[in-house]
């Protein structure tokens, strides 16, 4: 069976969700989206702390309550959501092939919105040495057996990774009545938000150890404990400083993988930083009509900002339908000196304000974030204190990227 | 009273320095009003919205959270109340599901049918 719609959204998390409704407010209302789940949402249904939507709704909402504002954004406008409903390939002429329990299904999109977010790494990834008993969760994994199916993971914990889901996992578990008995980060910095640092450990006293790592697990049916190492600056292990701490659960928040395989499939070429495909402001991948927005293009701290992303996504793939497509160049965008990266990574020269997201290398304090053309400064921004697990943005306007012939943005100390 | 803290009210995240006794606290460090309000509460009467899961008696549970900030020394005995209580379903969102406690509701956060 072959259909045919103006947009086709591959992911109904945050993302996928105001990607439609911003479609649908631009004048193209034949939006689909598809997913894999039984309700729309993605990962916010599991995220049911609070936090969320200060930014863009101006109060502070949890997961599920912010993912049903969205939901109901797009049912009021009749947008038709597949549930349960996996894509399993996306064309480079934007044919999308799903499948679901009615079987196969192919749509000729107009434009093809990707928002199928991010998955965590895995412990294959993280190369921990000992065996392979059970009690090892990824945080994001036991968040969800707790959160949604009710089954609780285990009653004393170590957590590998300071990243957000985390920290607030540890309180999650110590809230249900386990023993969180440290959180250990690689880095000499934690990767997550203050706010979680201080409501999530703090709180509740349990022990971040920096520049710590897990270097052995032990059980043979069930975890028994886990030997925790200091590392050096290089992150290598620093012998004599092991310590066998007893657990039954070992969580893993150690970095979040944009889910590309559909996007590598349909020859898109991704940025070897971000994970996620490379795109211009208008967040266009380099296959014309195919569009990406939230976690799936880069991981972002905080869901405002997906949100945000995503409308942005939503507008451009309904101008690409109505043909309404730019003709002029485009310029690189380029992460110098004390930038991770920046996206997009390339701008057309008829960009309007164009908001440039960034990640810092590492957490400083009194810096500029300098966007340059060449030599010629376009813009520079103070920023007293910046952190890796903090995104930034500059605002870009007009006149700066129309006469440039590449953006390049560093960071430097601000005197 | 010495304590020192980060502010969590904006992503500046100021560090800020809390000293004095009773009602007569200082607070340095500070860049606005709202750190401030935010340091002396903390060292007085710090509070916290909780949220967590409740059964509900079909087996399935259902996202909830404290309607309210609550004192954060509270948190535990709350977390004792919300283990022990069931609802029905469908329960919708915001629908109060523990009434009047610690001077708030305990509401749904997520939609059952
Ligand atoms: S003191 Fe003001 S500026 Fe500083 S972190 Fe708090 S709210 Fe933000």
């Amino acid at each position: 069976m072959t259909e045919k719609h103006d947009i086709v959204i591959v992911g109904g998390g945050p993302a996928g969700l105001a990607a439609a409704v911003a479609a649908y407010d631009a004048g193209v209302t034949d939006v689909v989206i598809i997913d894999r789940e039984e309700a729309p949402g993605g990962v916010l249904r599991q995220c049911i702390h609070n936090g969320f939507g200060l930014h863009k709704l101006g109060r502070e909402l949890t997961g599920p309550e912010y993912a049903a504002v969205y939901a109901a954004e797009a049912v009021k406008r009749g947008i038709r959501i597949l549930r349960e409903t996996m894509v399993t390939a996306v064309s480079p002429d934007r044919e999308v092939t799903a499948c679901s329990r009615e079987g196969i299904l192919k749509i000729e999109a107009g434009a093809v919105i990707l928002a199928m977010g991010c998955r965590e790494r895995s412990r294959g990834a993280l190369n921990i040495g000992g065996t392979r008993p059970a009690g090892i969760f990824s945080a994001g994994t036991a968040q969800r057996l707790i959160n949604c199916e009710g089954y609780m993971v285990g009653k004393k914990a170590v957590i590998l990774g300071s990243g957000d889901i985390g920290l607030i996992m540890a309180r999650r578990l110590t809230l249900e009545g386990a023993k969180v008995e440290a959180v250990c980060e690689l880095m000499s910095y934690s990767g997550g938000l203050t706010r979680n640092i201080v409501q999530c450990l703090e709180d509740f006293d349990i022990p971040l150890y920096l520049s710590t790592t897990v270097k052995e697990i032990h059980g043979r049916d069930r975890l028994t404990g886990v030997t925790v190492v200091a590392v050096d600056e290089s992150r290598r292990p620093v012998p004599g400083t092991e310590r066998y701490i007893e657990c039954d659960t070992l969580l893993l928040s150690c970095g979040l993988i944009p889910e590309n395989e559909l996007s590598l499939a349909a020859g898109i070429p991704l940025d070897t930083i971000t994970g996620g495909a490379l795109v211009d402001e208008r967040r266009e991948t380099e296959i014309p009509g195919i569009f990406a927005c939230g976690n799936v293009l880069q991981v972002h701290d905080l869901v405002d900002y997906v949100s945000d992303e995503a409308e942005l996504a939503g507008r451009s793939a309904a101008a690409f339908v109505r043909g309404e497509i730019s003709q002029e160049k485009t310029v690189t965008v380029s992460a110098e000196k004390g930038i991770r990266y920046c996206l997009p990574q390339r701008v057309h020269t008829d960009a309007g304000k164009t908001e440039l997201y960034m990640r810092v290398a590492a957490p400083a304090e009194r810096v500029k974030i300098v966007a340059r053309d060449g030599e010629r400064v376009l813009l520079e921004a103070n920023r007293r204190r910046v952190a890796p697990g903090e995104m930034e943005k500059i605002t870009l306007t007009p006149e700066m990227i129309s006469g440039a012939e590449e953006i390049r943005v560093s960071l430097e100390a601000w005197k | 009273m010495k304590k020192e803290l980060v502010c969590i009210v904006c992503p500046m995240g100021c560090r800020i320095r809390v000293d004095g006794i009773g009602d007569a606290l200082t607070v340095t460090g500070q860049t606005c009003r709202r750190g401030e309000e935010y340091a002396i509460a903390e060292c007085t009467a710090p509070t916290r919205t909780v949220t967590s899961t409740l059964h509900l008696e079909d087996g399935r549970s259902v996202a909830v959270k404290t309607a309210a900030p609550i004192p954060k020394e509270k948190i535990f005995e709350l977390m004792a109340i919300i283990r022990a209580a069931t609802a029905k379903a469908p329960v919708r969102i915001g629908q109060v599901l523990i009434p009047g406690i610690f001077g708030t509701d305990i509401v749904a956060t997520a939609a059952v049918d």
